[in-house]
């Protein structure tokens, strides 16, 4: 177990290194100009050569990777250019904001998915499975943004004149006032709503499939014919043999969601990952893009790697290849 | 998959369509579960499993009939049809122009709600929101298409080289793929999508995010990798086929056995994810524009004339949003329910 654990981890650090170049050529030579941005104002026709000798732009390519490389690795992850604060202190708060949004989206969404999962399998092409599949479709082929304005308007503007009390139920920003835990609550709820839509749509479909798999297989088979019950059979045997393949899928996307949450934190005005990106992108500060791409892609690495351990750890045939 | 192969591999000759089942990326895709043969067409094959089907040529025929039984996927079919017309003819259909000088008649017009005259009421400056919506889906269309087309170019080149050469080209373009998968993608949309000026290490520039050759050239550029696995992994199984050896032994290049004798036959699951792609592009550009990285107001995109009318939420004026909204949803509804019938259709092995 260590070996294989040991050797998943060996294999990842060249994809961490070769995804930190890409992510490096992609801001760089397809991300706005650092000196254009910070001289879009200037009338002064020198001003974007000093600001290009001033961020280290006129060097080669590689060099200029290997700098910004140095400096990271050791934590001087620069300032932002329009407000001056320090880009790693913006971006610890704004995981720790992120990371208890994705926290409750999966928990929740995970839960309803497996559910929905075993439901379908175990009653395949009855007319419960038939809804679930076309409410999984709809999850698909629904635009986040629009989803999170309809709840704004149905759950928090509407509900609130329908039970016709002072304060919404469910706030549509952060709260300022409350800090309870209902409080608490109250503003997470629609934005765990949100994006469980698409992760419900996407896991149940998962586990459908790998629970059926495994109910067709012999040894469901053999238990039901030793005279086990049909519960105990779904519940105990398909259910943990089947978890594996859902546990790895979810590592998955929860690596992508620190990076993904841009839309639900807009929608809702949340501070966060998305919301760091989205203000860093409009207002052109481009000091923070280059960091928060890295930690991303270390978090969807890391991630991937979990997933892989995780898989291993629940099926042993996967550690033997 | 190679467990399933040789029951399917005289369908694979006789109709000259036979398609294995996709192992692709796509939450949905990756769903549709092998059990058994569930909905292995036996009526076109007598007992002993040769096809009483009329030889190749006609394959295509029963492609279509087989997707002609998905009910759901017809009615999106027809459905899509008659939007895209409309959208297509926008100006013709229209009585209104979406984007009107505004004169008094105009703005007298303003804030009306859904009425027969006005079905997806007017906006704050007397705008008819359905021509609007109509003018927008043009774009929609056309860049989900655009993308589709541009994706598959790119996934075909790269996978069809890995899946055919094999061996070191084979893991060099493969893990360039899954690199490319690591990205954050929304995140690397919108940082290039806001780059005003973008080029191409400074060789030559392309356009902007703003226009739809942009927008579709930046979506492309991050929604080829499913297509190139598909084709790679068909292609790692079909090149080990008789027919392949002997077109090599007569002589015939590396491109042309590509391009002649392992692309038709891979068409089924590029079609298939290739409408996948479509839904998604849409998707995709709509998000880009409703975060102000895509089209730009004064033209219209599903995405920016949300966002245009986003503080309508919570008023009376809401329409204005649930009406772009559900367009889009109902559009990319139906093109992955097409796609879900032509993967029926294409590959009756696979069942979700």
């Amino acid at each position: 177990m260590t070996k294989y654990i040991g050797r998943r981890i060996a294999a990842s650090i060249p994809v961490l290194i070769l995804a930190s170049m890409l992510v490096f050529l992609l801001v760089r030579e397809f991300g706005a100009d650092p000196a254009r941005v910070r001289c879009q104002q200037s009338r002064d026709v020198q001003c974007r050569e000093r600001a290009r000798q001033e961020l280290g732009l006129d060097a080669s390519l590689p060099e200029q990777y290997f700098t910004f490389m140095g400096d990271f690795v050791q934590g001087d992850w620069g300032q932002s250019q329009r407000t001056d604060r320090s880009v790693a202190e913006s971006i610890r708060e704004d995981l720790w904001a992120t990371s208890q949004l994705a926290f409750w989206a999966v928990l929740f969404s995970g839960g309803i998915a497996l559910a929905v999962g075993v439901y379908s399998a175990s009653r395949p092409y009855s007319r419960g499975d038939y809804l679930f599949t076309g409410l999984a479709f709809a999850g698909i082929a629904m635009p986040t943004f629009w989803f999170g304005l309809l709840t704004i308007q149905y759950l928090t503007f509407e509900l609130q004149q329908l039970v016709g009390s002072a304060e919404p139920i469910f706030y549509s920003i952060p709260n300022p006032v409350g800090s309870g835990v209902v409080d608490y609550f109250r503003e997470l709820a629609l934005p765990v709503l949100v994006l469980s839509v698409q992760l419900v749509a996407g896991w149940s479909r998962y586990q459908r499939s790998s629970m059926l798999e495994e109910l067709n297989s012999d040894y469901i088979r053999t238990a039901r014919a030793k005279g086990l019950p049909r519960r105990r059979v779904v519940w105990k045997h398909g259910l943990r043999n089947s978890m594996s393949a859902l546990v790895t899928v979810v590592a998955l996307d929860v690596g992508a969601l620190f990076g993904g949450l841009i839309i639900t934190e807009r929608i809702f005005s949340r501070p966060g990952m998305g919301s760091l990106l989205l203000s860093a992108v409009n207002n052109g500060d481009t000091q923070i893009v280059l960091p928060w791409m890295l930690v991303v892609g270390v978090f969807i690495i890391l991630f991937n790697l979990i997933a892989d351990v995780a898989y291993g750890v629940l099926d042993p045939r996967v550690r033997l290849q | 998959m190679s467990d399933r192969r040789p029951e399917f591999e005289h369908r694979v000759r006789e109709s000259g369509t036979g398609t294995a089942s996709p192992a692709g990326t796509s939450a949905l895709l990756d769903a549709a579960v092998v059990t058994a043969d569930e909905s292995f067409d036996h009526t076109e094959f007598d007992d002993e499993g040769v096809s009483t089907a009329p030889p190749v040529g006609s394959s295509w025929r029963l492609v279509g009939r087989r997707f002609v039984r998905h009910k759901i996927a017809v009615a999106s079919l027809i459905i899509l049809l008659v939007v895209g017309g409309l959208a297509a003819f926008a100006s013709v259909v229209s009585p209104y122009d979406f984007n009107p000088p505004l004169t008094s008649d105009v703005l007298d017009d303003a804030r009306q709600p859904p009425s027969w005259e006005h079905p997806f009421g007017t906006d704050k400056l007397g705008r008819d929101q359905l021509t609007r919506v109509l003018h927008a889906l043009q774009k929609s269309l056309l860049i989900g298409l655009g993308v589709a087309v541009v994706s598959v170019v790119i996934g075909v080149l790269i996978g069809s080289m890995a899946g055919f050469y094999g061996g070191l080209t084979d893991s060099a373009l493969m893990r360039f793929t899954d690199l490319v998968l690591v990205v954050p993608e929304l995140a690397v949309l919108l940082i290039v999508a806001k780059n005003p000026d973008p080029s191409f290490f400074g060789l030559f520039e392309f356009p902007p995010a703003t226009e739809v050759p942009g927008m579709i050239l930046i979506l492309a550029a991050l929604g080829w990798m499913a297509i190139a696995r598909i084709v790679r992994g068909e292609f790692l199984s079909l090149r080990e086929k008789e027919y392949v050896e002997a077109a090599r032994a007569a002589g015939a290049s590396g491109p042309r056995i590509i391009w002649r004798h392992l692309l038709p036959n891979t068409v089924g699951p590029i079609v298939v994810f290739a409408t996948l792609e479509v839904g998604a592009a849409i998707l995709a550009e709509a998000t880009l524009s409703f975060l102000g990285a895509g089209i730009q107001l004064p033209e219209v995109s599903l995405g920016n004339l949300i966002s245009d009318a986003e503080s309508t939420v919570g008023t009376d004026l809401a329409y204005l949003i649930i009406f772009p909204g559900l367009t889009l949803f109902l559009i990319v509804l139906c093109v992955n329910f097409v796609g879900d019938g032509l993967r029926d259709a294409l590959d009756p092995k696979a069942t979700s």
